[in-house]
């Protein structure tokens, strides 16, 4: 366990890093250096301490902060694709739906119509990331390691 | 500059049961339980203190992935985990009141160089202090 702090310490640097600047081009080269690691490496030591890839941890923050916009402002679906980071509306449509199980405009339909709930938004950030069963193929090689 | 603490996540291991506890036991105020999506926010205060919140949080994800989550619930059950101390105006009425209630006391009210203590845990494994300070070591503005 003592072994795996300091390799736990970079990793959250590059995790911290994707939860702060999500909204711009990142990749996982880039996410790999901040952890002082080779590409392939950080990944794989990325997934099996935080339970899923550091790609697939982008994606899900993304969708998380898309969702909150979604509830509290009036932004449109592409303006706020465009304003999480993705560029493509196609593609982060089709991953809103299939993490948060109903398409964005549906999803924010929805919370416009009601007043959102009073939970501070640093705590939404960090506990409302969507998890879905779209995961459970990463899930499945967990403990391997 | 920073003023004050203002919230504490206290790891627990089922929302209602620590609910039930801290109303029903420790005579806590609800401040709010309000749920987003699967994320359930429920916070208590002590009575007539809204101004310092007690989170109440089960471990899981996404904050954690569900490998940490197990081992921080385990490490609550194990009760190996003490967020913190509460003061209260009289120690020992407090004790006989809490005890009366099957609050479970890991000690019985001491007097200590600071006040008096007694020690419980709530019914997920947290350990707390709660302590009646003596007017040397009182909070300058309470």
């Amino acid at each position: 366990m003592s072994d795996a702090i300091p390799v736990y310490i970079h990793l959250l640097r590059a995790k911290d890093l994707i939860d702060r600047e999500y909204a711009r081009e990142l990749d996982v080269p880039a996410l790999a250096r901040v952890a002082h690691a080779s590409t392939a490496h950080f990944s794989r030591s990325f997934k099996r301490a935080f339970g899923e890839t550091p790609h697939r941890y982008l994606l899900r923050r993304r969708i998380e902060r898309a969702k909150e916009l979604l509830r509290g402002t009036e932004l449109s679906v592409s303006e706020v694709s465009l304003e999480v980071g993705c560029h493509s509306v196609g593609s982060f449509s089709t991953g809103f739906r299939e993490l948060v199980g109903e398409p964005p405009s549906e999803y924010g339909r929805r919370w416009r119509a009601t007043r959102p709930p009073p939970i501070p938004a640093c705590f939404t950030l960090m506990y409302t990331r969507p998890r879905a069963s779209s995961s459970s193929r990463e899930a499945g090689r967990r403990g391997s390691g | 500059m920073i003023t004050r603490f203002s919230h504490t996540t206290i790891w627990v291991l089922d929302q209602d049961e620590a609910l039930e506890f801290f109303t029903e036991k420790l005579g806590f105020e609800v401040n709010t339980d309000a749920t987003m999506d699967d994320f359930r926010w429920l916070t208590v205060s002590p009575r007539n203190r809204p101004d310092h919140e007690l989170i109440l949080l089960v471990p899981g994800p996404p904050m954690m992935d569900e490998e940490a989550a197990e081992q921080v619930k385990a490490l609550v059950a194990k009760g190996a985990l003490g967020p913190g101390a509460f003061e209260t105006d009289d120690c020992r009425r407090t004790y006989a009141e809490l005890s009366q209630r099957g609050v479970n006391f890991l000690s019985e009210p001491t007097e200590r160089f600071y006040g008096i203590e007694a020690t419980f845990r709530d019914n997920s494994g947290n350990w707390f202090s709660m302590t009646e300070r003596s007017q040397e070591y009182a909070t300058p503005t309470g």
